[in-house]
């Protein structure tokens, strides 16, 4: 099981890193988002993968590890603030550039040719 | 305490011309006048204890981990340099009153001088090291905004970027030197380093550490080869050369060397160094002053000769020398002020100073040209003047010193030949000016300058004559203050103007008589100088700037083409290499624990976790469908949190995965919606293999770490979450409770997010297109009627769950951060299937304080810990008793999570709401609606 869990953490970030190196903004807000999906996976597996119980006192027989959650969980807010953040960058910077390259370069004539 | 107000009163005195200068000029200068007084009095009113063998210290702490206190010191050194700085500083500004035009900014005149007077008294007051150098590098940029103070003036900018350039790059020196002389001893503490001089001489790291408070010290006080500067910064307002170049400035590296001299002088390094940088400073400031032509330059260039001639005194280190040095400052100071405000009169009632253009000014401005003779005659070292007496103390030490060994004979040689030198340039600069028939006439008819303008320089003459009359009466306190500052001891000395005949004497009477000569001589002279090609200094020095920004510019443009790309990968490749590294050596990747049985539902979840990844790869150019595939992940990864034991995280990922998709959405709405294909094969190529190395090596780590047995220190919260909390959610009570500090973070980075995009959707154009990336255009049914219902009836469902989610979140899965989504997320359905216009008939309320709103109630709460005395964000809780309700808890934690919700909800709403208003008319900005209403005339297809 953790190996299967390393290799689906492994994968997502390299799709997510693999996008965060494309051309156009789109794509790299995309990977940024796949990318912090992996690493809160990634973070979240540091207190150990526990079946079957919840980090709740009184409650089922087995705790999880609650600090890596309560770490992943603002993780979680905090990157949908970014990710939020960064698209709303990326929109302003066509409206400016007129196209949606990252380098933010003006008259780029690969933009709009569909 | 009064020492405090000494060194600070000049400082606030700084802020006074800013809340004067509207009511006139005459008031501005009379208050800025009065801080800088009242320090001078106060100081005045110390002398008797100083008198009594005292030594006045204050000191607070100020960063005592740096080992940097607010510590001043009065003794007679200070006491020298305090009446200098500040009683010039008080006759320039009476000076400058009447030098500056009608038209210029006087205030900030006034309020750069008197931040540059207080800098100055800072250092002479500085009884720690470190803060000696904040006042010494505070004296930097003071002179450096004072000689560009007419910024129009390329010469004036120029200058002042050589003279910053210059003593800043010393003053790094110096910080270092410092540093390391403050390690040396194992205090910055005044006293301290001054009482160790015989350690510091014997360490081995004395003559770095020399070598870098010299290099400060000699930029400071323009000595050879760093002396370019100085005529260069002439460019300022005569006020301010008479200050800063006669005074006060380039006595802050005498003035170093001085209150240093127990600690770091008296070994042969020093006096070698010393005495023979002064020595060629001294000749060669002398000779430039003989052939100068402007007024001001051969003050400046005489002024580096005199620094010159210090340096040489505290080079030969002896009781007397140093008894002359200091008594040179005295008598420099007062001529060299005179004389640089007697040329600002000639050149502000004439309206140049070239000597060319000069002569005959006796008859017009009689009263200026007796006074500007005087303090010449001081200059020259003419006998009964005060220039002569300390002079001729400097003959005597150069004839007694053995500093350079067997060449020692040459010292005074040399020294007789400055003096010639000397008697040279002051005479040119008062007979040419005054005396010698015109050649041409001025450009303004001259005439004498107001009354007052005159009062400071005749201050200053009657100085230099009473003093050079009655050296004993009038200069004995005050230098055996100073001399048993600087040497530890009291010294036993007479001042007086006969000695007997003696050699002193005849090298005086010898460079008198050579003087007059070779003024005499000066055309030939000058026909023999112009056969040399002189080096420009600024030439040079502006040369090496633009080579160095030359060079900068083309190593910048190499390393930063300004692609993102390029960075990204860089960056990738560096965190390759370091965890490639770390990973290799590993002894084995596998750990003692193993793995656990898989299960056919972790089959699944895996597999479609790398089916949704490969798919938002692969189809990244249609980005729609990207966008779907990456939905798909967001919500297997929801799923995993819940299969392994973790609800809130589940709930949390659930609730953000909607909204994240909704924001993606509508911004894709107003991007292009394919990707055009632009990287070549080999770019693709190298980007896969960069991106699989990383994610082969995240999965080799993650692997690593989940088969080790590590020792998790979430024991404690989980043994304190009840006792300590009072809450059964651990991972709740960790974020409200135990690390709330860093949740409070959290929600304000979150608010910020909020207003960030909120000022940056202001004013955005964006026009609105009509059809979806394949053509097909949008359907006409804006509001579909089954949406609109449900949404309608889950609403108050919605908000039901969500203060349910809200109550429970203390004991179980639950917590203001879900809530707040929940909450957030059914209203963005509701404006989803209505329309903004519709939800803002209704609800109509900006988000902006709502976020805000929770910041603050959050901060509140923690703030409220301390009513009761305890630390910032101390939870307490209580059980409580209702009729019908039954016992209950109330804890200030949920105060704190009523914050994270508030925060969560208007954040949230106040990015998605402000986005969808950008697809109706109700726009932020309210120009041009006709344009951007037909948005198909501006897309190109």
């Amino acid at each position: 099981m953790e190996s299967l869990y390393a290799i689906t953490t492994g994968l997502l970030s390299a799709c997510g890193l693999y996008l965060t190196l494309r051309g156009r903004t789109f794509p790299v807000v995309v990977g940024l988002t796949l990318l912090s999906y992996a690493v809160n996976l990634f973070l979240f597996s540091m207190g150990g993968l526990t079946t079957d119980g919840a980090a709740i006192v009184d409650g089922p027989t087995t705790y999880a590890d609650p600090l890596p959650q309560a770490l992943v969980l603002t993780a979680i807010v905090i990157g949908f603030a970014m990710t939020a953040f960064v698209v709303i960058l990326a929109m302003r910077a066509r409206g400016e550039m007129g196209n949606d390259h990252v380098d933010g370069r003006k008259h780029d004539d690969g933009e709009e040719r569909r | 305490m009064t020492l405090f107000w000494i060194a600070l009163l000049p400082l606030f005195g700084s802020l006074v011309p800013a809340f004067t200068a509207r009511r006139g000029r005459r008031e501005c200068s009379l208050a800025t006048a009065v801080l800088p007084a009242i320090a001078l009095l106060l100081m005045l009113f110390q002398v008797p204890s100083l008198a009594a063998g005292e030594v006045l210290r204050f000191s607070v702490d100020w960063l005592p981990s740096l080992g940097l206190d607010l510590a001043f010191r009065l003794d007679g050194l200070t006491l020298l340099f305090n009446l200098l700085i500040l009683g010039i500083g008080l006759l320039i500004l009476l000076y400058a009153h009447f030098y500056l035009s009608a038209d210029e900014p006087f205030g900030r005149f006034y309020a750069f001088l008197i931040l540059f007077m207080a800098s100055m008294v800072g250092i002479a007051m500085s009884d720690n090291l470190i803060l000696l150098w904040l006042f010494w590098e505070l004296t930097s940029l003071s002179s450096f905004l004072l000689i560009g103070f007419w910024s129009h003036r390329s010469d004036a900018r120029k200058g002042a970027r050589m003279a910053l350039t210059v003593t800043g790059t010393g003053g790094l020196a110096l910080l270092a030197g410092l540093l390391l002389l403050g390690d040396m001893v194992g205090s910055f503490d005044m006293n301290v380093v001054l009482e160790s001089g015989e350690a510091i001489r014997a360490d081995s790291r004395y003559p770095l550490m020399l070598a870098l408070v010299l290099l400060g010290a000699f930029t400071k006080s323009a000595q050879f080869p760093f002396h370019f500067w100085l005529p260069h910064a002439m460019a300022a307002p005569t006020p301010v050369s008479a200050y800063l170049h006669s005074a006060t400035m380039v006595k802050a590296g005498i003035f170093l060397m001085a209150r240093l001299h127990p600690a770091i002088a008296g070994s042969e390094l020093w006096s070698a160094v010393v005495a023979l940088v002064g020595t060629a400073t001294l000749l060669y400031g002398a000779w430039f002053a003989l052939l100068k032509t402007d007024l001001k330059a051969i003050l400046a260039f005489s002024t580096v000769s005199h620094l010159g001639l210090i340096t040489v005194l505290l080079g030969i280190g002896s009781p007397m020398a140093v008894l002359a040095a200091l008594f040179h400052i005295l008598n420099h100071a007062t001529f060299k002020a005179a004389l640089f405000m007697g040329a600002g009169i000639i050149d502000h009632e004439t309206g140049t100073r070239e000597l060319g253009k000069l002569g005959g000014l006796r008859r017009a401005m009689p009263i200026t040209a007796l006074l500007m003779s005087l303090a010449g005659a001081a200059m020259a070292g003419v006998p009964l003047f005060n220039g002569f007496l300390s002079k001729e103390m400097f003959f005597t030490e150069t004839l007694a010193t053995p500093v350079l060994g067997g060449l020692s004979w040459l010292l005074p040689l040399l020294a007789t030949l400055g003096g010639i030198l000397s008697v040279g340039y002051s005479l040119r600069l008062v007979h040419a000016v005054f005396f010698k028939p015109p050649k041409l006439t001025p450009p303004k008819p001259p005439h004498e300058p107001p009354r007052l303008m005159h009062a400071p320089v005749a201050i200053l003459v009657a100085l230099c004559v009473l003093v050079g009359l009655f050296p004993a009466a009038l200069a004995t306190g005050l230098l055996e203050l100073a001399t048993e500052a600087v040497l530890g001891e009291p010294l036993d000395f007479h001042l007086a103007i006969w000695h007997g005949v003696n050699l002193p004497l005849l090298m005086s009477l010898v460079a008198l008589g050579a003087g007059v000569a070779s003024y005499l001589l000066h055309p030939q002279l000058r026909r023999m100088i112009r056969s040399f090609r002189p080096v420009d200094a600024r030439l040079v020095f502006e040369g090496a700037i633009q080579r160095l920004a030359r060079g900068s510019e083309a190593t910048i443009n190499r390393l930063d083409g300004g692609s993102l790309q390029r960075y990204m990968s860089y960056l990738l490749l560096a965190a390759l290499v370091t965890s490639g590294l770390g990973l290799a050596g590993m002894p084995a990747l596998t750990g003692e624990l193993g793995n656990q049985p898989l299960d056919p539902v972790i089959l699944l979840g895996a597999g479609l976790l790398i089916f949704g990844g490969l798919g938002t790869v692969l189809t990244h150019r249609h980005r729609l469908i990207s966008l779907l595939m990456l939905s798909v992940v967001g919500l297997v990864v929801a799923l995993t949190f819940a299969r392994f034991s973790a609800p809130d995280l589940a709930l949390t990922q659930l609730s953000v995965e909607v909204v994240t998709m909704i924001l993606l959405m509508l911004a894709l709405f107003f991007l292009p919606q394919r990707t055009v294909r632009e990287s070549s094969p080999m770019r693709n190529l190298r980007d896969i293999l960069l991106a699989g190395a990383l994610g082969a090596v995240v999965a080799s780590l993650n692997y690593a770490v989940l088969t080790r047995d590590n020792a998790p220190i979430s024991g404690f919260f989980i043994d304190n979450s009840v006792p300590g909390g009072g809450g059964h959610n651990v991972v709740n009570v960790i974020l409200v409770d135990f690390r709330g500090f860093d949740t409070l973070g959290e929600i304000t980075v979150l608010a910020l997010a909020g207003l960030a995009i909120f000022k940056l959707l202001n004013r955005l154009r964006l026009f609105m297109p009509h059809s979806d990336g394949e053509g097909r255009v949008w359907s006409p049914d804006r509001y579909p009627m089954i949406l609109t219902t449900i949404s309608q009836a889950i609403l108050p469902l919605a908000l039901l769950v969500s203060a349910f989610i809200f109550l429970r979140g203390h004991n179980l899965p639950g917590g203001g951060f879900i809530a707040g989504l929940v909450t957030a997320v059914a209203l963005i359905m509701v404006y989803m299937s209505r329309g903004v216009e519709w939800v803002q008939q209704r609800l109509d309320f900006p988000y902006q304080p709502v976020a805000i709103a929770g910041v603050a109630v959050a901060t509140l709460t923690g703030l409220g810990s301390w009513l009761f005395g305890y630390p910032f964000l101390t939870s307490s809780f209580g059980y409580f008793e209702l009729p019908l309700v039954g016992e209950f808890e109330l804890a200030t934690a949920m105060l704190f999570d009523l914050g994270v919700y508030l925060t969560v909800v208007g954040a949230t709403l106040m990015i998605l709401a402000n986005l969808g208003k950008l697809t109706t008319m109700h726009r932020p900005t309210k120009e041009l609606p006709a344009a951007t209403a037909d948005p198909a005339s501006k897309e190109k297809r």
